[in-house]
């Protein structure tokens, strides 16, 4: 079995992203999918620090320390990019304005709970940014993570047992191994991504039922 | 003649007691008001209730004022990042209490603050671990989680340019959190890197409308990377 990497996930979340969508990218690996983005394919990225029309990283020595991302990261602005508050940025994504939010996590449950922004530690420093007002209004919330834990877990699971960022919540989710779309009902697996990897091993590492739709 | 325009930080912030809750503008460091918190740890207040995103980046700004010991309470959304560690080494060691809010609510908590409402209902955080305690209502087909408003003694911001009835504009995404923090604090001081006539910003282009600030500062600002 060949498991995708981080810019082939990119690349395949990238491909449903439709033209026109105002998209928010969450911190870390899902902040790649920008890259993959087709130039002829006009998609608005939203952050949560109040901007919409995100545009490529500014080149060296070209980065202005009042342009940032929500991971405080420097951007570029786009023709017709806007700036705003924070207020009016999360009636954006509160209101129900932001087609597609992208956001990594610990955890998804089979009915869609998300936990993404504590490890339930207690010596832990809690810290939730803008994430669980982004699960509670996108209209989709995409799921981009690796399959499975560094000890081999199924980081897709019954329940969650990290702290919960927000509850059936998560539309789809996007692994190293498949794409899988979270129903009321359960969890149907999509795609299949990692290159020689069958639906029954496939339905093996992640623990709970992924009903099988046969190629559309 | 109305002017808002203060003479210096010291200033404009030599009234600020001991216990005072103080909103501060900023995303990490875009829109921090940098100089206004280097004169309030200057000015001495201590036992303060903060109120921002981020609890300080690097030495700087918000962190140098954990550093100082100043800070008995922060309310924000994102205390944890790589270069927090004035206040992690003041959390671990318990000199600061933390209430975390998710960053939707903390912003609209604040707007609240300033306009008057008495509470509001937010679907954000409901059935987790930071609505637990609260009054939760379904409203429709959702459930709800009620939310109180955040007022400030102080609102400190930083902006760019002002005119002497403290009218404001903001530079890209410094602007962040600054016009909600000016409308609920008693009093909302903005440091600025330009102070203009009055007329000269366009009224279609006014950001903050004066009737929100009370006292502006000019300081000269160093660019320097986030």
């Amino acid at each position: 079995m060949k498991r995708l990497d981080r810019n082939q996930m990119a690349a395949r979340v990238a491909r449903d992203i439709p033209e026109g969508a105002y998209v928010n990218l969450g911190i870390g690996l899902p902040t790649l999918v920008a890259n993959h983005i087709p130039k002829d394919r006009e998609v608005i990225l939203h952050s949560e620090n109040g901007v919409l029309g995100i545009g490529p990283r500014p080149a060296p020595g070209e980065e202005d320390p009042d342009l940032i991302d929500a991971g405080k990261n420097p951007v570029t602005l786009r023709p017709g990019g806007a700036f705003f508050h924070h207020a009016d940025s999360f009636a954006m994504i509160r209101g129900g304005h932001i087609d597609i939010c992208i956001l990594g996590a610990f955890q998804v449950s089979q009915t869609g709970d998300l936990a993404n922004w504590h490890t339930g530690e207690p010596d832990a420093i809690p810290a939730v940014g803008g994430a669980m007002d982004l699960v509670s209004g996108a209209k989709q919330v995409f799921v981009m993570m690796e399959h499975l834990t560094k000890k081999g877990e199924s980081k897709i699971v019954p329940r969650c047992t990290y702290p919960l960022t927000g509850l059936r919540c998560v539309t789809r989710i996007y692994t190293d191994l498949a794409v899988i779309d979270v129903h009321r009902h359960g969890l149907q697996l999509v795609e299949i991504l990692a290159e020689g990897l069958s639906f029954e091993e496939l339905q093996r590492l992640t623990g709970v039922p992924l009903g099988f739709r046969a190629a559309a | 003649m109305i002017n808002k325009i203060a003479a210096s930080p010291a200033a404009a912030l030599a009234d600020v007691p001991d216990g005072a809750t103080i909103l501060i503008g900023g995303f990490g460091n875009a829109g921090m008001p940098a100089e206004l918190i280097d004169a309030l740890i200057a000015q001495g207040a201590k036992e303060l209730t903060v109120v921002s995103n981020n609890a300080g980046n690097g030495d700087t700004g918000l962190a140098a004022l954990i550093a100082a010991k100043r800070v008995r309470r922060i309310l924000c959304s994102f205390p944890r990042q790589v270069d927090s560690w004035h206040f992690d080494r003041a959390w671990h060691a318990g000199e600061i209490e933390l209430e975390l809010v998710p960053q939707g609510t903390l912003a609209e908590r604040i707007r609240a603050g300033g306009a008057g409402i008495g509470a509001f209902y937010t679907p954000t955080a409901f059935g987790t671990r930071l609505a637990e305690g609260k009054e939760t209502r379904r409203i429709g087909d959702r459930d709800y989680v009620l939310e109180y408003p955040i007022r400030g003694d102080y609102a400190l911001i930083a902006a760019d340019r002002a005119d002497r009835w403290g009218n404001l504009t903001y530079r890209k995404t410094a602007r962040n959190f600054g016009p909600v923090m000016a409308m609920a604090a008693r009093v909302t001081v903005a440091q600025v890197r330009e102070v203009v006539e009055l007329g000269a910003i366009d009224p279609e282009h006014v950001v903050t409308p004066g009737i929100f600030v009370h006292r502006v500062v000019r300081v000269d600002r160093l660019r320097k990377a986030a």
